[in-house]
Formats: C-alpha cells, structure tokens, sequence
C-alpha cells in the first residue's frame, strides 16, 4: 500500500477558489444557475464550492442540492451487495435552469450518466455542466468530459483516488492510493 | 460504509419471524429514499428494469394489490397479475405447478397471497426464485407490519418504547401476528384487545399484554391499531351481534375526547365504518390510516429493491 499526496494545504484552497472564479466568469450572479453535488462523495465538495461562491458574491442566493443517483446507476444486481441509497435533497425547480453537477472525482462516467438520467425526474434543465476535483485522464468507459476540473491524474485502473474533507475525515486532500 | 449492514439476511420476506431489527432497519432507511422518489414530478426510477415480477393472488386483495404493482412499476421492473379465481387452479392444478409455469416463463421473483398459512414458507422449499409473502391465511402479511411500524417511525419519530394497542379480530388476523412481532423486535410494547373469543388462547406466549376492556386499553397506550372483524374467515359465532361488538369494541369521538392523552390512530384496511370505527374518528387528524396507504408504496419498493438486488 503506498500513498501519493496529490494536493493538500494551501494549494487545495486555491484550487478551490480557482473553480468558484471560473464558475461565476460563466454564471454570473446564480440567479438561473443550480449547484448539484452527486451523492454521496461529491456533497462534501458541492457544499464547499456553494460556501464559497456565497462568500464571493454573498448578495445572491446561491441554490444548492444534493442529487443521489443510486437507482439509476447501470451496476444493480452486478455487485455482491443491493446498492443502499442516500438522500435527494433538491428543494428548487430544475426546468429551464443551469445545473452544474459535482462529484469528487471523475473516472469512468458511469456515475455521470446515471447522474444525467437521475436529473431527468426534476425537469429539462437548460444546460448541464459537470464540475470535478479530480479529473482521471484516459479511463473513460462513456464520451462525458468535465467543463471544470480541480487537477488532472494520470493512474492506471487499480489505483484509487480518495478525496478527504476536514467536515467529515479532519482534513482536506487528495491521495492516490496504490494497492 | 463497510460496518453498516448492506443486505437483508434473508432471501424471501416469508414473515416477520424470519428477520432480524437490522433487516428492517434497513427497509426502512431504503423506503425513506423511495418516499422521496414518489413524491417527485416522475416517480418512476429504472433499477428493476431487467426485472419481471408475477403477482399470484389465492386470495382477493386491492390495497395489497394495487401496492404492489404500483411499486413494481415505480421501479421499472415487468410485471404479470395471476388471480386465481380466474384460472386453472379452478381446473384442479397444484400450487408449485401453478407457480413453476409461472417461472416457466421467466419471472425474476414472485409475490403471493394465499388463504392458507405457510403457504409462502411452503413455495420456497420448491422455487428458486425470491418469494415475498402478501399474506397467507390467518398467520403473517410481513410488508403490512412493516408500513405500519414504519408509519408511526414517521409520526412518533422513535418506536422503541412506545406502547401499541392491536384491536379487534386478533384470531383471525395476519396483520395482528407480523405487527406483533416487528413491533417487538423495534423495542414497543404490544397489547391486544378484543372479546375473549376473538383473542388466540395463548398469545401471552409472544409476550403481549391482553386487555378486554377498550377504554382501559386505549388509556395506557400510543397508537391504537384498530382491526376488522372478519367475518369471511369466521366459521361460527364469536359474539352474539355486530351491534353489540361496536358498543364493546368500537373507537368512537366521544371515547376519544374522553381520553387523558392523544393516541394516533392506525387501520390497516378494508374500513368497516361504524363498525370498528367510526368515519369521525377515521377522517380525524388523529387518523394516519391515509399515510398508512401512501407508506405501503415506500415500504414495498424497498423490500422488492433490497430482494432483487441480493445475490
């Protein structure tokens, strides 16, 4: 077992800060623009993002939900287990509006596409964008690319990339574990 | 993730008997997340798409029924109705040869009411394929007790120490078993209540409190689970008159106000206005018989979702 440090510190806040910039050079003030954070692994980041927009732009309310995507996932009855749900917390209309989608890391877009199947219950948003902290280069198994990206990895399929918060594991980085 | 538990410990719902408080624990933190999904603009999601379901009723049924397949559907899977009345179990066919054609065809898991107990217990011992219980005879009707249990989990928030009185037809009734069971398991305590000729002889086995007098029976509990008399099932008299049954053992307003404290009250269906209970009473803010039917969907789905995703 070995583990590589990818980004910690100061520049995981930068990083961050930089992903908020871009954000709003695109959406502006938020007012047709919703945040989604994929259940479960990437709330922790929606919910930092959603923090520090409204810290940068704090007149504007910024809409914020969390979307679980279990029953859409294309795995069920693949695994040894049932796949056990989380909560949908979606207190806003999704019909006609942006939606940035959120989730740790980006890998084989499966959780993606069940993500774009997932929203679909809500209404037609206008756009969908896909915002990620860590981008797995040259793994895709679907034709999804994320619109911002946090840092680009290069790992092979038996590597794994674990996203740690400070709310939930007391500190924030990102490890490449190696098995 | 890896502490908490992933599956049910058993293939089949058969009974409430067979699982354990993780089990329905686990339903119930599943049909949280399907009662959010109903509740949505599309209530429909796409696990069970790869899924076909057969409904085998021995016995009538609308709620159960309709539940059902209103869960089936709601999770995509395919779905075949099988009622016996109209088929060729009135030619003389057995029951694992009605039901092995069934699979026959294809079917990924079976859902089955029967006027017999243990008939679900039987069909398991022959098929393959996971068996969920809608009722058999007079002895379980697991998912009924789970959407109860799981109805006053909603408006009580806490079922562990709770006190449940179970009213009425308790000799005849599967709903009055499996609530027994699951509501002991989730830590409540039960009691039964009715004329001595409709209570079982020797249900303190299971640990319940028995009471023949409704007043003092509603005063001591929570939740007052009001069952009906069921009269199809009743091959001689157990009491000389339905009039004199409602004066006894009917829930009315006026036994309500009278109470020290306010009990929720529960039914688990068909209703028999100003029989068991009366239509003020039924309709009230006291009455959660309607949350009742809107849970049924939840509870079922979460059962159908857990079962077909075990391997």
């Amino acid at each position: 077992m070995q583990n590589l440090t990818l980004l910690s510190g100061e520049k995981f806040k930068i990083t961050l800060q930089r992903l908020c910039h871009q954000l709003i050079e695109n959406h502006n003030n938020f007012s047709d623009t919703v945040i989604l954070g994929i259940q479960p692994r990437g709330t922790g980041l929606s919910k930092r993002i959603a923090a520090e927009l409204q810290y940068i732009i704090p007149k504007h309310t910024i809409n914020h939900g969390v979307l679980d995507i279990t029953f859409y996932r294309d795995d069920f009855r693949r695994g040894d287990y049932p796949l056990i749900p989380s909560a949908t917390e979606i207190n806003f209309i999704i019909e006609g509006k942006k939606v940035i989608l959120i989730d740790d890391v980006l890998w084989t877009g499966r959780t993606i596409r069940a993500a774009m199947d997932a929203l679909q219950a809500f209404g037609r948003p206008e756009k969908v964008e896909l915002l990620v902290l860590v981008d797995r280069r040259y793994s895709r198994q679907f034709p999804i690319e994320a619109d911002y990206i946090g840092i680009k990895v290069d790992s092979i399929s038996s590597q794994k990339v674990v996203v740690s918060w400070q709310e939930a594991d007391g500190i924030d980085k990102v490890t490449l574990v190696s098995a | 993730m890896a502490d908490k538990q992933q599956e049910l410990s058993s293939r089949h719902l058969l009974g409430i008997k067979d699982i354990n408080l993780n089990d329905i624990q686990l339903i119930f933190e599943t049909a949280d997340t399907f009662k959010e999904v109903i509740n949505r603009p599309i209530k429909k999601v796409p696990s069970l798409r790869d899924i076909t379901i057969a409904n085998i009723f021995f016995e009538n049924s609308t709620r159960t029924k309709l539940s059902f397949e209103l869960a089936q559907k709601r999770l995509s899977a395919d779905v075949v109705n099988f009622a016996a009345s109209s088929s060729s179990v009135s030619k003389g066919e057995t029951l694992i040869d009605t039901v092995n054609n069934i699979l026959a065809m294809k079917v990924d898991m079976v859902v089955m009411r029967h006027p017999y107990a243990g008939a679900g217990v039987f069909l398991s011992k022959h098929i393959q394929v996971p068996i969920v219980n809608a009722g058999d005879g007079a002895h379980e009707h697991p998912t009924q007790a789970l959407l109860d249990a799981y109805s006053m989990r909603e408006k009580l928030g806490e079922i562990a120490g709770k006190k449940v009185v179970i009213v009425g037809d308790i000799l005849h009734s599967r709903v009055a078993l499996s609530n027994i069971l699951c509501l002991q398991k989730l830590g409540a305590e039960v009691m039964v209540c009715g004329p001595t000729t409709l209570i079982p002889k020797f249900i303190h086995a299971l640990g319940v409190k028995v009471e023949t007098n409704l007043v003092k029976a509603l005063n001591w509990c929570d939740v007052a689970n009001m069952l009906r008399i069921q009269l199809e099932r009743q091959d001689i008299k157990y009491f000389p008159s339905i009039r004199e049954y409602v004066m006894m053992y009917g829930l009315n307003k006026t036994i309500i106000d009278s109470l020290k404290k306010e009990i929720i009250v529960m039914h688990p269906g068909p209703i028999n206005r100003g029989v068991e209970i009366t239509s003020d009473v039924a309709d009230s803010q006291q009455s959660i018989i309607l949350n009742q039917v809107e849970n049924g969907v939840a509870i079922r789905m979460a059962v159908l979702y857990l079962l077909a995703g075990k391997k």
